[in-house]
């Protein structure tokens, strides 16, 4: 459902993206992996319509990103790097801006606001502006903005950074269980989490593919069976 | 359509969240009210009529209404929060017009705060309600094309001081664009019926008629179609650094 071909993207004369391929199909859950500045937000921000490719094609749920951006935007959730938001709302209020853009109504805009306060739970900081709340609650409005839709695809951009353990752990949880129906692509830093909800891995460097596997298949490649060491490997490899 | 009400409303929600709704309310009925009766000598006049009122407002909306529109989107692309914005199923052009209507309206709630002057010349003697109410029409128009500026340079640059700076001088030759301070500076060196087109462009010599209370339909379509243009290289300007 998510097809990339030969996606480039450069700022000035660097190059953060450089001929990336790849599909995902629904079922699937993809773990973005890279040292940081690797192009990994880039390559999202590209996918999501935000940023212009310089050079290649997107295409998700059949449609190009670059010709309908409204109808992809419709079908996909986005958390962005950072959670932005806006900090003067209060979730609820901000949840409820999301709603009516995204076109939801009625009963059943409710019973998805509900869902999500209740599945990332929301409802102790309902009535705070976003920008006083701390860290990880601002990560889980951010959260709670993208899934609100119960979009086709789930672009999220380290989504449990900064999350307490028991929100980590629910995260996931909630991520597999949405799994089987969905297309998600996850950035994340932490190798755990490829190990315990990622089907699949793709580790970029330099704007370029490295390895692209499964989890097992990734440990399999180093001796200690380890995939932080398998990270460290590859992404050593090329600096060289 | 929807999305233009929803971005509208949202928007229009966020100037009541935080000071600078009610900061900028006071301070534009302080001002109005000062220049009115201090500069315009409204009582001493001794003419029943809101004249002296309705010829500070081009000098007053230059600096507040740049102070509006400063924040339109320099604020998004500092907080980040276009990033979310340009992700939802939301067109630019729906999110430009919708910022700019907020903005037109907060602009408009307090252009209507004044109308205890009104009430006040109306107790005071018999003023011509008609030529009242085109003047602040007319004043309201040119809120908006001050606006339809401001919101374009904020869309250029995400640091507000700059933006506030550049509406500023843009709004300040729009406004003399007539006059020969203006007109002297570009003669030197631009060809003369560019500079006629130029003094044509004048904020001042549009206002000024509908201020009198005669409602000329160019005058209007000047106003329009200024705003119109404005927003539509506001859309550009947005798709153009919105990733910068
Ligand atoms: N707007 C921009 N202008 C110029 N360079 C940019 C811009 N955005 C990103 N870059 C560059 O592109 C490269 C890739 O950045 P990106 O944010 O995609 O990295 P990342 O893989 O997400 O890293 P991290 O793990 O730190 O989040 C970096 O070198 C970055 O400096
Ligand atoms: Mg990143």
């Amino acid at each position: 459902m998510i097809d990339i071909e030969h996606l480039s993207k450069k700022f000035g004369h660097s190059v953060a993206v450089n001929d990336i391929s790849f599909s995902v199909g629904s079922g699937e859950v993809l773990g973005f992996l890279g040292p940081n500045g690797a192009g990994k937000s880039t390559t999202m921000k590209m996918i999501t319509g935000f940023l212009a490719p310089s050079s290649g094609v997107i295409r998700v749920c059949e449609y190009d990103v670059s010709r309908q951006p409204l109808e992809v935007k419709r079908r996909i959730g986005y958390l962005p790097e950072g959670a932005s938001s806006y900090g003067e709302m209060t979730p609820f209020q901000y949840l409820e801006f999301i709603a009516r853009v995204r076109g939801l109504k009625g009963r059943h805009k409710a019973e998805r606001k509900k869902e999500v306060i209740e599945r990332l739970h929301l409802e102790k900081v309902l009535n705070q502006s976003i920008e006083t709340l701390s860290k990880g609650f601002k990560k889980r409005v951010g959260l709670a903005q993208a899934i609100l839709h119960d979009p086709e695809v789930l672009i999220l951009d380290e989504p449990t950074d900064g999350l307490d353990p028991n929100q980590k752990h629910e995260v996931r949880e909630f991520i597999e269980s949405i799994a089987s129906e969905k297309v998600i692509v996850i950035s994340t830093h932490i190798l755990d989490e490829v190990d315990a909800i990622c089907s699949r891995a793709i580790i970029i460097d330099d704007g370029r593919i490295l390895v692209d596997d499964t989890p097992d298949g990734l440990r399999s490649r180093s001796s200690s069976n380890r995939l932080d060491d398998v990270f460290r490997e590859i992404t050593r490899a090329s600096l060289t | 359509m929807n999305n233009v009400i929803t971005i509208f409303r949202r928007e229009l929600g966020s100037y009541f969240a935080t000071p600078v709704a009610y900061v900028f309310i006071v301070i534009f009925l302080i001002m109005s009210g000062a220049l009115t009766f201090y500069l315009g000598h409204l009582y001493e006049r001794g003419q029943a009529d809101l004249n002296p009122f309705f010829q500070f407002h081009p000098w007053l909306y230059l600096f507040l209404v740049p102070a509006i529109a400063m924040r339109l989107w320099a604020e998004e692309r500092k907080t980040g929060s276009i990033e979310l914005l340009m992700t939802l199923p939301v067109s630019t052009g729906q999110a430009v017009v919708g910022k700019f209507l907020a903005a037109w309206v907060f602009i408009g709630i307090a252009v209507a705060l004044t109308f205890p002057l009104w009430i006040t010349v109306n107790y005071l003697g018999n003023p011509d309600n008609g030529v009242i109410f085109t003047a602040y029409l007319g004043s309201y128009l040119m809120a908006g094309g001050f606006l339809a500026i401001g919101a374009c340079i904020s869309a250029a640059t995400r640091n507000q001081v700059i933006a506030f700076i550049i509406t500023v001088v843009i709004c300040f030759v729009f406004l003399l664009a007539g006059s020969p301070l203006v007109l002297n500076f570009f003669k030197a060196w631009i060809p003369q019926n560019i500079v006629d087109a130029l003094s044509s462009l004048s904020f001042l010599t549009h206002y000024a008629s509908i201020a009198r209370g005669v409602i000329d339909v160019r005058d209007v379509i000047y106003f329009v179609s200024l705003i119109g243009c404005w927003l539509y290289a506001n859309a550009l300007v947005v798709d153009m650094k919105k990733t910068d």
